[in-house]
């Protein structure tokens, strides 16, 4: 089990490339959740991404160096608060393998050490409270690969659905399969990325739910582009613009 | 892509293609996966026996060199005699050689994947020697001309309907029955005379003990032991991976195995093969060989990162829990080992310039790793295979097969981009602008078959972020 450590003052917001280009929205509902508990958020503007494209492309020298520009970036020792599993996971994870034949290596363990699931960190750092006032609504959940199980965080996304009140929280069959995004592998292939992508939508289908919620925007930019494909009328957000939309004023 | 000499793409489109081949699969794999989550339920103590499976195998590959001469030797004490073969090649005429010998021309078989690595069965059959499966599953697969889709459930691409055809076209005077019990008897009753008629039987091996000189086979459904015993000769090939150092270290494998594999305790059978019949024994084989075949594995093992493809144990759950193998089956894989572990151990025998292409068949999604019952890092693996693609100075053969000025253009530029505040900040800007365009151009191409492009926002989360006044340090 991870130690968690107590309320920071301040944090680092890592928004992620595709949150930056395609879900400013659920970055900025992040960014809003965080603040709401008291505690300062700072986003450095030269952030990009945390290379996991070129790494998984077999460019990991490309991705050694976007990797470097980060961890320049957040030099100062705050948590650094990532919306997505697989980024997180990247970061936490991985980065010590990019760089385990480096001298800098313990500066990247350390950095790796400060990297959190957004909600990860909203439950077990921030211990958030939620209180609904949205009206009755039915959600499932797609758990990604990665917060599943290079971070673990499932049960703590889920756990601050179920603190929503008017929220009806169908479980999706099948929860923990991929749905075939896999960043370049839906480029590489496409064909076998749609049949896994057909039969999660099945399985949304299924649940009879209005929306899908999941905490990674590849993911729901693959369900949900593939819904609206077919014009299935059900709708997909990250689980922080969610929230927020939900308990705020 | 048509970097590979099999045309891995038509194949997957093909299996994609074929619906009842998708749901032969989906029913298959809920079953197998369900049947090993039961026997394994309790978390902890499968952790620890994971561990202890994962010690065992990599104490194994540590010493490999040592144990196998203490194999050796002690498989000779025992009466047994050894061959080793580098190549597939050399492996195929030390059998036929054998076989030779005793003048024999009817092999029965058990099953074996490495005897498929060999390819033995055509081998054989182009110097007249009839070789014949007697696991069912290979049976099945045998009358219709085909190979193994899956490691451990040959042929798991077929439903009972299909079996049913087969075996009333291909087994003379046999009516068409859906019954299982009525099918598994025609297997039975066909099987029955073989197995006596057979000169040589040949297995596999799913460990070999260096301190006995005991071979271990496991199976469910008798007709591994009939190929063992019924012949006055038993072959045994294996992968000189599957050697353990000690007697204890079998029952943890085995356990792991069986549960990982098809769910089960233990199985029916549990073989422990020690030597051949004695003077006053009055059953089992007269000769036993075992053929031991490198085939790339000991270049595999020199490599610290790379050997950990040689703990497999050959259970095949990474193949029933990927999600890409349950859509497009083991065949769609074009040789022999299909799924996860054939994604990381095909390229490596095989060579990248030839493979090197199944591996970008896998989302990273992890799931092979999570099920892996001796904890081979199975993404990693397919990430460095993925690396050695385009790597010129490489140490896989075939790698850097893939480096192309425009795709390494490609990374390169996106590493400038997101490296510079300035350049980044552009290349967000033109998204929204140029994405009506991309679709027919490059990877969006791809992904508007199936999907609406993605919609890029025209205000980035670094433009809100800085309208709100948070701040940068």
């Amino acid at each position: 089990m991870r130690q968690y450590p107590p309320k920071p003052e301040k944090v680092y917001f890592f928004g992620t490339c595709l949150i930056d280009m395609a879900y400013p929205e659920a970055g900025m509902a992040a960014i809003h959740l965080i603040q709401r508990e008291g505690v300062e958020v700072v986003f450095p503007h030269e952030q990009s991404c945390c290379g996991q494209p070129a790494y998984n492309s077999g460019f990991p020298e490309e991705a050694r160096r976007v990797a470097e520009k980060q961890l320049e970036i957040f030099s100062k020792p705050y948590p650094i608060v990532v919306p997505s599993g697989s980024c997180a996971g990247m970061m936490r994870h991985h980065y010590p393998r990019l760089f385990a034949k480096d001298p800098g290596l313990s500066r990247v363990k350390a950095f790796s050490e400060r990297i959190f699931e957004l909600t990860e960190f909203l439950v077990h750092v921030l211990h958030i409270q939620l209180e609904d006032r949205g009206e009755p609504v039915t959600v499932t959940w797609h758990s990604s690969c990665h917060a599943a199980r290079e971070m673990g965080v499932i049960e703590d996304s889920k756990s601050l659905i179920r603190q929503l009140g008017n929220v009806k929280l169908v479980t999706l069959e099948n929860e923990h399969q991929c749905c075939g995004f896999g960043g370049t592998f839906a480029v590489k292939q496409p064909e076998i990325s749609e049949a896994m992508v057909t039969d999660k939508i099945d399985d949304i289908r299924k649940t009879g739910a209005a929306e899908v919620l999941g905490g990674d925007c590849g993911c729901l930019m693959n369900i949900t582009g593939a819904m609206s494909y077919r014009r299935i009328p059900i709708t997909g957000r990250h689980i922080a613009e969610f929230i927020w939309e939900r308990i705020h004023d | 892509m048509t970097e590979t000499q099999f045309d891995f793409q038509a194949n997957i489109r093909k299996a994609l293609a074929n619906r009842q081949l998708r749901s032969n699969l989906s029913f298959a794999m809920g079953s197998m996966t369900a049947k090993r989550k039961a026997i394994f339920s309790d978390a902890a103590a499968f952790e620890a026996l994971r561990a202890q499976g994962n010690a065992i195998r990599r104490r194994a590959l540590l010493q490999l060199p040592e144990l196998l001469e203490r194999l050796e030797k002690k498989c000779i004490e025992n009466g047994m005699s050894v061959h080793w073969a580098e190549t597939t090649d050399e492996a195929n005429r030390i059998v036929l050689g054998i076989l030779r010998d005793h003048h024999a021309r009817r092999l029965v078989k058990g099953k074996s994947m490495v005897s498929e690595e060999m390819h033995l069965n055509r081998f054989l059959a182009d110097h007249g020697v009839e070789s014949l499966e007697t696991d069912l599953g290979e049976f099945i697969i045998q009358l219709d001309g085909e190979t193994p889709s899956h490691i451990i459930v040959p042929a798991i691409h077929k439903n009972k309907q299909e079996i049913a055809r087969t075996f009333h076209e291909k087994i003379p005077n046999t009516p068409y029955t859906e019954a299982v019990e009525e099918l598994n008897a025609i297997a039975r009753k066909t099987l029955r005379r073989k197995f006596y008629e057979g000169e040589v039987g040949l297995s596999g091996v799913n460990m070999a003990v260096a301190e006995t000189g005991t071979l271990c086979l496991v199976e469910n459904e008798g007709n591994g032991r009939m190929c063992t015993t019924v012949p006055p000769v038993h072959i045994a090939v294996m992968g000189l991976e599957k050697v353990v150092e000690k007697l204890s270290d079998v029952p943890p494998l085995l356990r792991l195995l069986t549960g990982s594999a098809t769910g089960q305790l233990i199985t029916t059978y549990v073989n422990m093969i020690s030597g051949p019949r004695k003077p006053d024994e009055k059953d089992g084989p007269r000769e036993i060989h075992l053929i031991l075949l490198d085939n790339g594995r000991s270049r595999i093992l020199s490599d610290e990162q790379l050997r950990q493809t040689l703990q497999c144990i050959r259970c095949g759950t990474c193949l029933n829990h990927c999600p890409v193998y349950t859509r497009i089956g083991g065949h769609a894989y074009g040789f022999i080992y299909p799924g996860p572990i054939g994604e990381i151990l095909t390229p490596q025998m095989e060579g990248l310039d030839k493979a090197g292409g199944i591996p970008t068949a896998s989302t990273l999604c992890n799931a092979c790793e999570e099920v892996c019952p001796v904890k081979i890092p199975i993404p990693d693996l397919i990430r460095r295979l993925r690396n050695e693609s385009y790597d010129p100075n490489g140490s896989v053969p075939g790698h850097g097969f893939k480096r192309t000025f425009a795709e390494a253009a490609v990374w390169k530029a996106w590493a400038l981009v997101n490296r510079h505040r300035g350049l980044n900040a552009l290349v967000t800007k033109m998204a929204p602008v140029l994405s009506p365009i991309l679709p027919r151009l490059g990877p969006l191409e791809a992904w508007t078959r199936g999907r609406i492009r993605p919609r890029f926002s025209q205000k980035s989360l670094h433009e809100r972020v800085r309208e709100k006044g948070i701040k940068d340090a």
